[in-house]
């Protein structure tokens, strides 16, 4: 065990932790907050691959543009923790054991992927030695590589990105003319209606 | 051991960068204040120490002293955890801003080392990084303060942050297509000399435009005057710091002030030349580095005292319909320069 | 140096975690973060290949992963936000009205 792998070893943990606890918070906004500091480990993983282009990509579009998207709209809609007492009061109703029983099948399904990847992953002998390849860590070679061989699909992502935001922008639209306000007092109100 | 005489410098260079920035803060204090002074035609602080020198001091004792106070209603680790990160960020920002030329300590070194506490060379990137993190400090500061004035100003300070953090990425950029690198010791690098030895061959030449709009760009993102509405005490009280007091609002005052002082530390580097300039040698090119720093920040200052702010509307509106397309016309017109004239 | 394994190893291991968190929670935004667990295991395993493989195709993929998570996070969050204006609660097992 070389001294290399502890920064392995760190961020990986840093990674499940956080991951684990994303899952397993009541509040969203600690979800939201546990899952920014999985990605930094993460970040920190690329850093290590030799990546650093995609480390701070990571930073800049996940933990610092979609994370605090997420975090704005827990806070517009003041997202309720799930409730502990509706389980309770539900526990009569039909919908107890369709919830558990889905909760249960989450549970064996994740554990099933784990021993299944794991087993795939390391049995050849290939792919469980170091790495060997040189690594290609310049930004312009990525970026002569995205401009020539995947030009089109820089292209066609621009244009996904402009289709997701006037979706977005539709989808979230309120009508500004009269009707009652869709939630309770306290919401920001867009000005008066003319 | 493995303590060799580089790995000490460079443990002491770190160490001396957090303290100076956190020294720059408090001198900010006093800079401010007297600045103001000036401004109005008036004194400012003169009581405490000669020419009130010591303000800064009794400033932070009179923070010091305060008591802490917390909202009952307000959730206990976020609140406390607002002011660290906004602090953080924006201390950890200067890491990669590189202030001085390759130095020896005057022999003292086997090999030069540079002035610049992480030589990455995709500095650039990093320090946008940084710049997106530190919305996270606003944010939750105002969420977790369970009180109307403070999460409108956070809600508003970061939407702010966010808008004009794209004009400050672009402005970045044109830079990036001038350097060819995206490491900033590399830029500063190649503002050496002068054209027909007179001009130094500065990127505010060459990128007027995009000066401008990273300057403007980095005052928005600091939230300082004319684009403090987030935190203007006619209209939300104090925005996303109300209900903080005593350490944890000065840690909000320094993290402004050192992000002030961190965006005019990499719009020297970007635009100024960084530490070249004439009459000094290339080791000393650090004073160089702090007169242009200092200009840089009593224009910040002069800028807040003379200039009424922004409506929070007409700051958005500024940022997307205005500046936005500015920056993305400079970089267009700066790629076609830099494929015509191979600048 | 970690071997190319273990990093296969962690990312199977959150992608579990990512595919578990979108079976047992019941709130619609953490099964958004569910989903971003996961892709951000699939990128993990991009980039250690790439490296492993010595080409560039690795990174250039993630770039284009990240886009897209953007693009879906974008629009997911406003259709949560659309959900929540018809029934002031972000359960999916309040979204019932199809079910025959």
């Amino acid at each position: 065990m070389t001294i290399d792998v502890i920064p392995f070893y760190l961020f990986g943990a840093i990674a499940v932790g956080a991951s684990l606890l994303v899952i397993a918070q009541r509040s969203p906004i600690y979800s939201v907050l546990l899952l920014i500091a999985s990605f930094g480990a993460l970040s920190g993983l690329y850093v290590l691959l030799d990546a650093p282009f995609v480390a701070v990509i990571q930073i800049i579009v996940y933990a610092g543009a979609i994370m605090v998207l997420f975090l704005f709209v827990v806070m517009l809609l003041n997202a309720p923790h799930e409730e502990i007492e509706e389980d309770l009061a539900r526990e009569a109703g039909p919908h107890r054991s369709a919830s558990t029983g889905l909760k249960v099948f989450g549970v064996v399904l994740a554990v099933l992927f784990v021993v299944e990847l794991v087993w795939a992953l390391t049995r050849r002998g290939g792919e469980s030695g170091a790495f060997g390849g040189a690594s290609v860590t310049s930004v312009g070679a990525i970026g002569r590589s995205l401009f020539t061989d995947y030009a089109f699909a820089f292209e066609v992502t621009s244009v996904l990105i402009l289709v997701a935001m006037v979706g977005a922008v539709v989808l979230a639209h309120r009508e500004p003319v009269g009707g009652k306000a869709p939630w309770g007092e306290g919401a920001p109100r867009s000005g008066p209606p003319e | 051991m493995f303590m060799t005489p580089l790995l000490i410098a460079q443990l002491g260079l770190t160490l001396f960068v957090f303290i100076m920035l956190l020294n720059s803060a408090a001198v900010m204090v006093y800079v401010e204040r007297k600045v103001a002074a000036l401004l109005q035609q008036r004194m400012g602080p003169y009581l405490v120490g000669p020419k009130g020198l010591l303000q800064p001091i009794a400033d932070v004792v009179k923070l010091m002293f305060k008591e802490e106070l917390r909202p009952a209603a307000a959730d206990r680790l976020l609140f406390a955890l607002a002011p660290i990160i906004s602090a953080t960020a924006a201390i950890a920002a200067f890491a990669v801003v590189p202030f001085g030329a390759e130095t020896t300590f005057f022999g003292l070194l086997d090999e030069p080392l540079r002035l610049q506490v992480a030589d990455v060379n995709v500095a650039i990137l990093v320090l946008f990084a940084i710049a997106s993190m530190s919305v996270y400090g606003v944010v939750l500061a105002g969420w977790s303060s369970n009180s109307k004035y403070s999460l409108l100003g956070g809600l508003r300070s970061s939407a702010q942050m966010i808008s004009y953090e794209l004009s400050y990425g672009l402005a970045l950029a044109g830079v990036l297509l001038l350097a060819n690198s995206l490491s900033l010791s590399d830029v500063v690098d190649r503002q050496a000399g002068a054209w027909f030895h007179v001009i130094p061959r500065w990127h505010v030449f060459l990128q007027p435009i995009g000066f401008v709009v990273f300057m403007i760009a980095g005052i928005a993102e600091t939230n300082r005057a004319p684009f403090d509405f987030p935190e203007a005490e006619q209209e939300l009280v104090a925005g996303y710091h109300t209900e903080y007091s005593s350490m944890s609002f000065a840690m909000f005052f320094l993290a402004e002030y050192i992000n002030m002082v961190t965006v005019s530390a990499v719009a020297t580097d970007l635009f100024l030349g960084g530490w070249h300039g004439p009459f000094l040698p290339e080791s000393m090119g650090w004073i160089w580095f702090l007169v242009k720093v200092g200009a840089i920040l009593f224009f910040y200052v002069w800028m807040r005292w003379t200039l009424p702010r922004f409506r929070y509307d007409q700051l958005m509106a500024f940022g997307w319909k205005i500046l936005l397309p500015i920056a993305v016309l400079n970089l267009i017109v700066t790629a076609a320069g830099v494929l015509y004239f191979g600048l | 140096m970690p071997t190319l394994s273990q990093y296969l190893v962690l990312s199977a291991i959150l992608f579990a975690i990512g595919t578990a968190g979108v079976f047992v929670r019941r709130n619609v935004i953490t099964i958004l973060l569910s989903i971003e667990i996961m892709l951000n295991a699939v990128n993990l395993t991009f980039v250690a290949f790439g490296r492993a493989l010595g080409s560039s195709d690795g990174q250039i993929i993630v770039f284009f992963v990240m886009t897209v998570a953007a693009a879906e996070a974008a629009v997911g969050l406003a259709i949560v936000i659309a959900l929540f204006r018809h029934r002031q609660s972000l359960d999916p097992d309040t979204f019932t009205l199809l079910k025959w």
